[in-house]
């Protein structure tokens, strides 16, 4: 009970501390750190995203990155071919996104282990190649548009008001997080994850639970992908790269798999620890390397077990 | 445009191509179906074999000598690795030892950078291995990649007698099953592990300095072919060799064969410049595809090794 | 204090108004962005020396003005360097940015740049929407537009009497543009276009197929991780004797330690090379082998040019950069000592300029050099300008 109302209490702190972002950095004339801050919480999303997946469901995909970069895609193509309004673009995020999300799914969840990292990969791996081929936009290099998507009373090129809007996503698709681990399928999938014959001995139809988490991971992660693409005004398979997905796993490990609000805290983490870290030398990854190792070896719950450490673990889902 | 003498020519690119994989590949499965231990950093092994190579070349001026001697520094460099930091993973799931090992090459990609710096180090072939032979009238072929092809069968044989007819080969595959009962014979199983490692790095490193000189030596050389190496480990079933043997040389054929007509093959049904597109596009799906079939029709590869 | 605290923010806030166009500068900014590590970090090293040196020589000041200048790498990741362009234009308001390598990474953070009314002096990039319709009066190229070398390569190929070429460049979106502006000037038969993957290792494949096919030459563009291995794998097929081989940065200074004498006999065109016969440029080239023991590669070159580019127009509006649009006029028109010798901006402010033949030989010391052979295109402008709006 501890750990969660300490979560809890975490959680309203960031979140709180994240809102008052734009206003700090306007106080010390820093719009740049409101920049900063956005990107962050995209990838907070991305992050959050894949943990149902890997932190709850004990699906290792190595290939998230493709719905970041399906996402930005849909939204990109959208903008440069004259569908500026946001709810169709994000409309059409969702489609697509959980549709991609289902045709992989229902293949790789044939697998799982190492295979199913490994076709997580190749799945990524092609739609990359996708985006090297598509030579009217840019190939490899990808394109760029001006302007962001239009919902209507916002302008989201104002760059307080995306800030907020991407607050906002953000925090409802954390509150949708805690709905569906909380809910009857969230039990199923942590139990899943711990022990799936038991699962199916219970009569449960495992696999349909995990795809139904891998959608919804698939399509969130898509959203997050949209938002990119309007923070950046550019889109290139770069977004797609396995290093990427890489990132991504790394986020959700430092803040730990066991939380839902952990790849929040992993994904600030993170984007503050390149950001210091390559300010001293260009040759922080050898720093950041040996910190990755450390983090599994000692902190496998991630940051948020030293917000959490009293009790063992939250029952069920705890590591393995 | 499709005739003989090139398709012979082309299987043999794939042929070489897919036993420098098997090289690769071979200490990567050896490691994941003994020690059931996911390391990313095995190319980070072949990059410090070829980089060894190099710099031992620059000192004593030849091939052969320079990868004699760098070998047991890899094995070394792989000991060292298993000792202080992959030893304390082998109970972990395979999630912790992907990030692990993730950690492990950003680390061991940039330390490369600061030895060696950022440029690619030069290896030259050989004298008697450089130039072209005639190996049936109207087909030549170069030395330097006839004795990549040897080497690379070689080692294979080799692997095949250690595995199957040694007793140290009895040990290792029992190590991998029964944990106790090797400890009961009075065999270290540590110390055993340990050294399966080093000698995984050792191949991983022979790799590495076998093609240095048709490649660049240089830091990450190793990224794309640990992807490569883990699509032939899925493909020919987790932990065996004889899998991922097969598995090499598929893919080896599959990617050569593929970006070698592929594209010409579409130039004759589409139009120029959207087969200009599309054909290389595809042609590096190829094994991706190639992989995803096989999964589709067997999830557990084409060899699965039999797992106690 | 708190009162003291608001009117201090009031007074950052008003801050930019308050200033006067007119005075000139006290500083100037400048961020450098380049790919400084992973594996396509070489040229981008290259790069830095380059602009490093410059600053050294003129005493840390541009045009006088005392420079603060931040390094920035962007890893060649078009979201990494478009955060750090946001960091430079907004957090330390820099008065220009200078550098990158890649055209990917010139478009992620090139509107910011521009945008923000900061000049944006690529060093190396020159993507064809830039040169074109997207054209901005803040931007400016040291260098040249992608296709620009790739042309002069095919101008020069047609030269030479060549007959039948096949093309091989990577599979991503300057390989292509390499082939289109090869093709622009080339009028021989292109017997075959191949596109290997981007950064692929092994080329045995595409090797054996351009010898079955029995061009007279090839003409190849393969940066990045590929251009050793298929510099080394090209010379152990053993073809140079029969098939002639053409290509665009591939054998430079960056990376002729690596290939040896694979690289021997190598053909390619450039707008500038190391022998090039002007002060600026033997100054140069003296100075950096001097400080890097090794010769400079055009990325240096490019990276050094700009500095002295800023350097000249900062004196020629008399420090007073703030002024944007007479910065930039001033950029545009300035007459310095440029190491490609003189030249003018066209429009879209990129190069018209020379371009020179060049092959891989031996200097008098052994190293390996891309040596300059003549002349072979006299005052060219890009293919893009006139999509250019800018007059």
């Amino acid at each position: 009970m501890k750990a969660l109302t300490s979560e809890a209490v975490l959680r309203t702190i960031v979140m709180a501390a994240l809102a008052i972002v734009p206003v700090a950095a306007l106080a010390v004339h820093q719009p740049f750190y409101i920049e900063m801050m956005t990107r962050v919480m995209i990838y907070a999303i991305a992050a959050l995203s894949l943990n149902l997946i890997v932190g709850f469901g004990g699906m290792v995909s190595f290939g998230h990155a493709a719905f970041l970069g399906l996402g930005a895609y849909v939204v990109g193509l959208a903008m440069v071919n004259g569908l500026t309004d946001g709810f169709a673009q994000f409309g059409l995020v969702i489609v697509i996104c959980a549709a991609f999300a289902l045709i992989v799914g229902a293949l790789s969840l044939r697998t799982g282990g190492l295979p199913f990292i490994m076709i997580t990969l190749a799945f990524a791996q092609l739609l990359y190649f996708v985006g090297v081929a598509l030579r009217q936009y840019g190939g490899d290099d990808g394109f760029t548009f001006r302007g962001r998507s239009i919902f209507p009373g916002l302008d989201l090129k104002d760059g307080v008001t995306f800030f907020y809007f991407v607050w906002v996503l953000l925090a409802l698709c954390l509150a949708l997080m805690y709905r569906i681990v909380g809910s009857r399928f969230g039990t199923a999938l942590r139990g899943i994850r711990s022990n799936e014959r038991r699962i199916r001995a219970l009569g449960l139809p495992s696999y349909r639970y995990k795809l139904a988490a891998f959608v919804i991971a698939g399509t969130m992660c898509g959203i997050a992908g949209g938002l990119l693409a309007n923070f950046a005004q550019f889109v290139s398979p770069a977004y797609i790269h396995w290093s990427v997905s890489g990132d991504l796993l790394v986020m959700v490990l430092i803040g730990g798999f066991s939380s839902v609000f952990g790849p929040v805290v992993g994904a600030i983490v993170y984007r503050l620890l390149e950001e210091i870290l390559s300010g001293y030398t260009e040759h922080w990854q050898i720093i950041l390397g040996p910190i990755l190792i450390l983090i599994v070896l000692f902190a496998r719950k991630g940051l948020m077990d030293i917000f959490a450490r009293r009790p063992a673990s939250v029952p069920g889902v705890g590591h393995g | 445009m499709l005739n003989l003498t090139l398709v012979l020519n082309q299987a043999l690119n794939g042929v070489q191509f897919g036993l420098m994989l098997f090289l690769f590949s071979a200490g990567l499965t050896l490691v994941l179906g003994i020690m059931n231990l996911v390391n990313l950093a095995h190319g980070s092994l072949y990059m410090l074999g070829a980089f060894f190579a190099a710099t031992i070349y620059s000192w004593v001026g030849s091939l052969p000598l320079a990868i004699l001697l760098a070998l047991p520094v890899t094995f070394l460099a792989g000991v060292v690795v298993e000792f202080v930091v992959l030893r304390s993973f082998y109970q972990r799931d395979h999630l912790d030892q992907v990030l692990a090992t993730f950690g492990l090459i950003l680390f061991l990609n940039e330390l490369a950078r600061v030895v060696w710096g950022a440029a690619p180090l030069n290896m030259a072939i050989p004298a008697f291995l450089s130039g072209r032979v005639e190996l049936i009238p109207g087909i030549t072929y170069p030395v330097y990649r006839l004795a990549l092809i040897a080497l690379g069968l070689l080692v294979a044989l080799l692997l095949y007698l250690l595995v199957a007819k040694t007793k140290l080969g009895m040990l290792i595959r029992a190590g991998a099953s029964n944990r106790e009962m090797v400890e009961a014979l009075g065999v270290d199983i540590r110390l055993l592990f340990t050294g399966v490692f080093g000698f995984g790095a050792a191949l991983a490193g022979l790799a590495g300095m076998a093609v240095g000189p048709l490649l660049s030596v240089e830091p990450a050389m190793g990224d794309g072919v640990l992807i490569l190496a883990l699509v032939v480990i899925v493909i020919g079933g987790i932990g065996s060799i004889r899998g991922s043997f097969v598995a090499a040389l598929l893919v080896g054929l599959v990617d050569t064969v593929g970006r070698a007509f592929l594209p010409g093959l579409l130039v004759t049904m589409l139009p120029r410049t959207l087969a200009n597109a599309v054909g290389p596009a595809l042609a590096s799906m190829l094994i991706y595809l190639l992989m995803a079939a096989v999964l589709l029709f067997r999830p557990q590869g084409l060899f699965p090794a039999a797992r106690g | 204090m708190r009162i003291g605290t608001f009117g201090a923010v009031v007074a950052c806030a008003l801050a930019p108004l308050a200033a006067q166009p007119a005075q000139a500068a006290d500083k100037i900014k400048i961020g450098f962005i380049s790919t400084l590590s992973g594996p396509a970090a070489l040229p981008g090293i290259d790069q830095g020396n380059g602009f490093s040196l410059a600053l050294e020589e003129l005493g840390g000041k541009v045009g006088g003005l005392p420079a603060e200048v931040s390094k920035n790498d962007d890893q060649s990741k078009p979201d990494v360097a478009k955060q750090l362009a946001e960091k430079l234009v907004k957090r330390d308001q820099v008065d220009a940015v200078v550098g990158v390598i890649y055209s990917n990474v010139m478009m992620a953070i090139y509107n910011a740049v521009v945008d923000a009314k900061a000049i944006m002096i690529s060093a190396n990039a020159g993507p064809s929407q830039i040169a074109g319709k997207d054209c901005s009066p803040y931007f400016f190229a040291t260098s040249w537009q992608n296709d620009a070398p790739h042309a002069a390569a095919g101008a020069y190929v047609q030269q030479q009497g060549v007959k039948k070429v096949v093309i091989i460049a990577s599979n991503y979106q300057a390989g292509h543009d390499a082939a289109a502006g090869f093709k622009s000037k080339y009028k021989g038969e292109v017997i075959d276009e191949i596109y290997p993957a981007f950064g692929q290792p092994d080329y045995s494949a595409e090797i054996t197929k351009i010898s079955s096919e029995k061009p007279d030459a090839i003409y190849a563009f393969i940066p990045g991780g590929g251009n050793v291995p298929f510099a080394k794998q090209w010379a152990e097929a053993g073809l140079t004797k029969t098939i002639t081989p053409y290509s665009a940065f591939m054998y430079e200074a960056v990376t002729l330690p690596a290939i040896g004498e694979a690289g021997l006999g190598v053909r390619s065109a450039a707008f500038w090379t190391y022998d090039l016969d002007n002060p600026a440029s033997k100054k140069f080239v003296a100075a950096y082998r001097k400080k890097y023991n090794a010769y400079p590669a055009v990325y240096a070159a490019q990276a050094y040019d700009a500095v002295l580019l800023l350097d000249a127009a900062v004196k020629a509006v008399n420090g007073k950069i703030e002024d944007r649009d007479a910065f930039a006029k001033a950029l545009a028109t300035v007459k310095y000592d440029s190491i490609r010798g003189p030249f003018t901006f066209g429009n879209n402010h990129f190069p018209i300029q020379n371009y020179y033949a060049t092959e891989i030989v031996k200097d008098a010391e052994g190293n390996l050099v891309q040596a300059g052979k003549g002349l072979v295109l006299k005052d060219d402008q890009d293919l893009y300008h006139d999509q250019c709006p800018l007059k």
